[in-house]
């Protein structure tokens, strides 16, 4: 059985970009999944999993990033991701640590 | 963005004294402040800022890597060095490994954009593993500053 490889385009709306502490964020909600994740910033496309790739994108607020996710619970992290980029990392919030 | 656009070459560390992050981030500041960089009377402020940042997650990002970093009104452009510590240093980092390599940033509030590009610099550089063991071995500045030329001109990346 294969599941298809999901996607899903994004709008960074945090105005500093996706700088270290959300590329971080990214990376430690994304390794929960055991689908394979790849980031596309145009004809860029990177390991969702490591922040190290995540920064080379440097994607500044307005970025067009496409979320690909591969494996079993694809869906479930693509509504994770989407979602973490999309509520600008939660950077508003001080409940995160 | 080059390493040569924000690395202060008079204020890169071969030789790192500090065995801890708080002696780590103060050590490259005040290598900042000796190669006038930053305002004395603002060292204690962007000491307390980055750390600050490094409470809300540590930026030892692994690999024996970490860019600790703030934005601070006080400088007009985008400020770094770099400290290597051959003993490396425990800093929280996101795998648990001692840190042998520092990128410190000050970036100016206004200028995120710098900022990304600067660690899009850094992180894209740092993947590669022979850049990484060569900076780790090196003996003093000159060293490094030779190496941080060897990336600007794209020699590690393929």
């Amino acid at each position: 059985m294969s599941e298809p490889k999901l996607t899903r385009t994004v709008i960074v709306t945090n105005p500093q970009g996706l700088h270290a502490r959300p590329a971080d964020l990214f990376v430690r909600l994304a390794t929960r999944f055991a689908a394979k994740v790849e980031v596309v910033k145009d004809h860029e496309r990177v390991d969702g999993k490591s922040i190290l790739a995540i920064m080379t994108l440097a994607a500044t607020e307005g970025t067009r990033l496409s979320i690909e996710a591969d494996g079993p619970d694809a869906q479930q992290a693509l509504d994770a991701l989407s979602a973490l980029v999309e509520q600008d990392f939660a950077e508003n919030e001080n409940s995160h640590s | 963005m080059k390493f040569a656009d924000f690395v202060s070459r008079d204020a890169i560390k071969a030789d790192l004294a500090a065995d801890d992050k708080q002696s780590v981030i103060r050590e490259m500041v005040q290598a900042l402040l000796g190669a006038n960089k930053i305002a004395a009377e603002e060292f204690d402020s962007i000491v307390k800022a980055i750390l600050k940042r490094e409470e809300l997650g540590s930026t030892g990002i692994g690999r024996g890597v970490a860019v600790p970093h703030t934005k601070h009104p006080s400088v007009e452009r985008l400020v770094g060095t770099v400290a290597v510590s051959a003993e490396g240093v425990d800093f929280n980092s996101l795998d648990g490994e001692k840190v042998h390599l520092f990128f410190l940033l000050i970036s100016p509030p206004d200028r995120p954009g710098d900022h990304l590009r600067a660690l899009e610099n850094v992180s894209r550089q740092l993947r590669d593993e022979t850049f990484c063991r060569f900076l780790k071995q090196a003996k003093n500045a000159d060293d490094i500053v030779t190496l941080l030329d060897e990336a600007d001109n794209n020699q590690f990346v393929s």
